[in-house]
């Protein structure tokens, strides 16, 4: 009788398992064999037999390696010690051939030869390795200009989407950004000081194709300041069917620019009268609906940059939460110093104010938007303003009735 | 007055250490607690000071649920030999 009765089971539906996959390493690995061998235990037992954490990791680091025990290292000796290796990934994921066979190598001789590509936070993940093999695979890792990424309550790994590299709506260079970024906080990266993980996403434009606004902590997305450029004959070949919706990637062979398009734009800011597009640029949320479905006929501005929003999270201290404007526009240019000024800041209020375990968007709601504008140095925009006329409560403070008093303006010309 | 380097790793050192077994302390407990005592300690010398005591092993960063500042201690999750 086979070792895991319940596994099997899941290679015999339609679609690809990983099952299959592990048993294949399983043939070569003892940890992959018994990694099988005690899922399935879990699946007869429903609990983990995972113990996670501790004090694993290589001299001077504290991030980048997760330690996990088995609960049953007799049973399962070859999980014993399963610990993760998090491995900083190229901007945007771009790797040669010969870097992924040199990553490959290099876990099959000290690991379990399990890859996760990649890990939500952005890493290429080794799975599986025992403590004594930990410091030698850091060593090989280095020698080929690799680094481990963030883990712990500290910088995670900043991630972007592939941007100018592939993708003409990249309203800034994501890949560059992520890079920068990395770079600047490799103290923050490798020595966990602050009071949870805290995540960078650069998305090039509002499609926001790596879900920074949902998953980071500082969601970096690119935006414009100007006009939608429009080119009006493509409009025509896009209404008259010679151009397909969405580049062919849309199973419909032809657009309706009126049914499709502008009345499904969120702010109504679009018109088609048959002939020529008009878009209300003012009014428009940029929700990149309609360029995404014509990308012959419409594009971003060239007045460019980012908004930046903060405190995105799945559940922790308090429930799911996405992020929120804070600035939004920002030139995103190298060497990009006001961005990596604000995030030191942030980090400082944070640092200073957050309770264990507590993220960043979480102290923003605890302590308040105003609190943490003025900690950072921020001027608090209108475009922050996340339910307009929802509240009618202004709270005033002493300094707000000297400001008045002097005559402060509150709209700048 | 604020501490030069070896006395700073030393009474970082000394604050792990006497938490060792009772409380588990962040990074940023240590900085509080240096900046306590010396107010006008520069924040990142006390960074760079437990930096120098992460490289030399003479604590470790462990992680339970977050990530803390400990003395090198026998793995609790592992196997007993």
């Amino acid at each position: 009788m086979s070792d895991t009765p319940l596994l099997d089971k899941l290679e015999t539906g339609p679609w690809p398992s990983f099952v299959k996959d592990l048993k294949r390493a399983a043939a070569r690995k003892p940890a992959a064999k018994d990694l099988l061998r005690q899922l399935d235990r879990s699946y007869k037992d429903k609990i983990t037999h995972w113990k996670h954490g501790g004090i694993v990791g290589v001299l001077g680091y504290g991030s980048g390696i997760i330690g996990r025990y088995s609960d049953l290292p007799d049973e399962f000796p070859g999980v014993e010690h399963f610990h993760t290796v998090r491995v900083n990934q190229p901007s945007g994921w771009f790797y040669t051939t010969k870097a992924l066979r040199d990553l490959c190598d290099i876990w099959d001789r000290h690991g379990s030869s399990i890859l996760n590509v990649h890990g939500s936070t952005g890493d290429m993940v080794f799975l599986g390795t025992t403590t004594d093999q930990l410091e030698p695979c850091f060593a090989k890792l280095t020698a080929k200009g690799w680094d481990l990424g963030g883990s712990g309550s500290a910088m995670r790994t900043p991630s972007c989407c592939v941007g100018k590299a592939r993708c003409e709506w990249s309203c800034y260079d994501t890949m560059d950004l992520c890079y920068q970024l990395t770079q600047e906080f490799q103290f923050d990266m490798h020595r966990p000081s602050f009071p949870y993980k805290y995540k960078i996403k650069c998305s090039g434009c509002p499609n926001d194709c790596v879900a920074s606004v949902a998953r980071a902590d500082l969601s970096v997305i690119g935006v414009w300041k100007d006009d939608i450029r429009i080119d009006q004959a493509a409009v025509k070949a896009y209404a008259g069917g010679e151009l397909k919706p969405r580049g062919g990637g849309s199973p419909y062979a032809k657009l309706d620019v009126k049914a499709d398009v502008t009345d499904l734009c969120p702010t109504a800011c679009m018109k088609f009268d048959g002939s020529k597009l008009t878009i209300d640029n003012k009014n428009c949320n940029h929700c990149m609906h309609c360029i995404s479905l014509m990308p012959q006929a419409l594009r971003p501005g060239t007045e460019t940059g980012a908004t930046l929003l903060q405190g995105s999270h799945a559940p922790i201290l308090e429930g799911a939460q996405m992020s929120w404007v804070i600035v939004p526009f920002m030139p995103m240019e190298a060497p990009y110093d006001e961005i990596k000024e604000l995030i030191a800041n942030i980090h400082e209020w944070w640092s200073e104010n957050g309770k264990n375990r507590e993220r960043v968007g979480e102290l923003m709601l605890r302590l308040g938007m105003r609190n943490f504008f003025k900690a950072v140095g921020l001027e608090p925009p209108s475009q922050t303003v996340r339910t307009p006329r929802a509240n009618p409560f202004f709270f005033w403070h002493a300094e707000d009735f000297e400001a008045e008093a002097a005559g402060r303006k509150y709209i700048k010309l | 007055m604020a501490l030069d380097k070896p006395a700073l790793v030393e009474f970082i050192y000394d604050l792990v250490k006497n938490a060792q077994g009772k409380k588990q302390l962040k990074a940023m407990d240590l900085q509080k607690a240096v900046l306590k005592a010396h107010p006008d300690q520069d924040k990142n010398s006390v960074k760079f000071a437990i930096k120098d005591l992460i490289d030399t092993g003479r604590c470790v960063y462990t992680y339970f649920g977050g990530s803390f500042v400990e003395l090198p201690h026998e793995e609790g999750a592992a196997k007993k030999v």
